[in-house]
């Protein structure tokens, strides 16, 4: 069955640059995944690309429930048409969970074998994934199994960190160090032409900063089933998403004899973001103490009161009115990506909003917005995004950092359940003792306060002990020597 | 006139930056604080207003565990309390 599937995939590459196995593909097909069958003439009939058959093969794997969602899409659409004319109809598409890919009989059975041999030790999975792939690749070594286990607990407690070690200045070390070779300016046009993101050093500031808004919020928008393959489907969920102003696709013009505005839109552009006059009256409708009425192919608008103050007005604020879209996102751009079909890269950023666009897959699409992650998908998503993101710009940049020490970072960052900032004086809302902040800065104006206010030190730090002249509570100096006195006495009877 | 507003819902659990949320029962829990000999103030905290809590359905003074994707151990485990947020 693996080798079946890997022979294909060598089958669809060379298609997708030749087009020529384009049939044998097809007939291929229905062998691998038997339980699609109905799906997939559906799909071929609409999207004949090589392309397009090797991201169903993905789909399949992932996800075989879509059929059922996608006839309730369908029936949705017709829905969609009757109901035009009523109030508000919003729908609910609810998208189905990713199915994860389960894993082969033989590593199932040896998995639980490890772990038996393991009982109350502990072992990472990876190493455990590891020894599975090795052990299955070369049938000799499952006897010795019971020592490869034993030799690998030994080393694994070996490579772990000592109790009261200072990993937290550990990681500031190295996290530091190479960030001192750090472009201190850069605007890079990351991997998508046109939109700008900030890297380098100031986006790590950022990052660990804790920022609201991010400088150049930036979106990365995956599509799901069907849409990731149809450029005008895609399109269609770009145009959704895109802030589309009125300005934008309309000529504004103020009649002062009459006191009345015309708006005369641009049929060309219309078109192109699907939207139609209607849409257009709704909008311009919100605005208020005014009237608006369809006149051929242009919108007028009275005053309820008219006057020449009021018209300069509602010209303005007609011109900075949204008529499609989401706040926020200023632009999109369209990519094919070999692997994906079709992506959406946005500048601006709008996570719960985009989110609920039919046709973007929510569980793939992210944001550089870590505030906002935590917003919506909790504190644990906005962890992995500290590190994600940190991660990134540092090897953007060529810089080797070990993921554990930015890890340490996060950790910090997000225990308190916010996103809390790292800035010059450490975690930010901490409180700091005061013999520290009396050695840091101003020492005689803190020691004065605090003696004021009667502060209490705990002697914790590194720089409160050496001031007292103790060790400090770390390392070595974390640890207190304790005697049996017992043998002592004994040997002295 | 009302342009269809056509939403999507979904799971936020199954999003690929969630880790797994699990709440521990009593007895796991009683486990967990005697294996590190620690309080559950120790504990990273997570405040009942995290959408993903909400998600669960977990009360301030519950703890979670949490199994986290890691890129050097797999699957890395830690636990958070639940607080009450003051929002």
């Amino acid at each position: 069955m693996a080798k079946k599937t890997t022979a294909s995939k060598k089958d669809k590459k060379t298609a997708e640059k030749k087009k020529i196995k384009k049939p044998v593909i097809k007939e291929e097909k229905p062998k691998k995944t038997p339980v699609k069958k109905t799906k997939e003439p559906k799909t071929i009939s609409k999207t004949t690309d090589a392309k397009k058959t090797k991201k169903i093969k993905k789909e399949t794997a992932k996800k075989p429930v879509k059929k059922e969602t996608k006839k309730e899409e369908k029936a949705k659409k017709i829905k969609r048409k009757k109901t035009k004319k009523e109030e508000k109809p919003v729908e609910i598409t609810i998208v189905p969970k990713p199915k994860t890919v389960e894993e082969p009989k033989g590593h199932k059975e040896l998995r639980e074998e490890i772990l038996k041999i393991l009982k109350d030790e502990y072992l990472p999975l990876s190493i455990i994934d590891d020894i599975i792939l090795i052990v299955i690749k070369e049938k000799g070594l499952k006897k010795k199994l019971k020592e490869i286990i034993k030799k690998s607990l030994e080393s694994y407690k070996k490579t772990l960190i000592d109790p009261s070690e200072a990993c937290g200045i550990v990681g500031a070390q190295s996290i530091g160090e190479p960030g001192t070779q750090m472009t201190m300016r850069t605007f890079h046009y990351a991997g998508v032409a046109e939109i700008n993101v900030t890297l380098g050093l100031p986006r790590l500031i950022e990052i660990v900063d804790a920022r609201s808004i991010p400088s150049t919020p930036m979106m990365n928008i995956y599509l799901r089933d069907e849409y990731c393959l149809n450029p005008d489907l895609a399109k269609e969920v770009a145009n959704q998403i895109e802030i589309t102003l009125l300005n934008d696709i309309s000529d504004i013009s103020a009649d002062l004899t009459n006191l009345v505005i015309f708006i005369d839109p641009d049929k060309k552009s219309i078109e192109k973001k699907g939207i139609d006059m209607e849409d257009l009256l709704d909008a311009v409708k919100k605005i208020r103490k005014t009237d608006a009425k369809i006149e051929k192919n242009r919108v007028k608008i009275s005053l309820d009161d008219p006057s020449y103050k009021k018209l300069l007005e509602v010209t303005e604020t007609l011109k900075g009115l949204k008529v499609k879209g989401i706040d926020g996102i200023k632009r999109i751009i369209i990519r094919k990506e070999p692997d994906e079909g079709y992506v959406i890269y946005s500048e601006g950023s709008n996570l719960e909003k985009v989110l609920e666009i039919v046709g973007v897959d929510p569980y793939r699409t992210t944001t550089n917005d870590i505030q906002s992650v935590g917003r919506v998908l909790g504190i644990e998503a906005a962890r992995n995004m500290i590190i994600q993101e940190a991660y990134n710009t540092l090897s953007e940049q060529g810089l080797n950092v070990d993921r554990r020490h930015i890890m340490i970072v996060a950790d910090v960052m997000t225990s308190g359940g916010t996103i809390k900032a790292i800035g010059r004086h450490g975690v930010s809302k901490e409180k700091e003792s005061v013999l520290s902040r009396a050695a840091f800065e101003i020492t005689v104006a803190h020691l004065l306060q605090a003696a004021r206010r009667g502060e209490v030190d705990h002697l914790g730090g590194v720089a409160e002990n050496i001031i007292v002249g103790q060790p400090v509570n770390l390392g070595t100096g974390a640890v207190e020597l304790v005697m049996k006195r017992t043998s002592g006495k004994k040997k002295k009877k | 006139m009302v342009k269809t507003s056509e939403k999507q819902s979904f799971d936020i659990m199954s999003h690929d930056l969630v880790p797994l949320h699990i709440i521990i029962s009593d007895k796991e829990k009683k486990e967990l604080f005697e294996k590190y000999n620690i309080a559950p103030e120790n504990l990273p905290k997570i405040f009942d207003s995290d959408p993903v809590i909400k998600s669960i359905g977990a009360k301030p003074g519950q703890i979670t565990k949490i199994v986290r994707k890691s890129h050097t151990a797999k699957e890395a485990v830690a636990y958070r309390l639940v607080i009450e947020s003051n929002e």
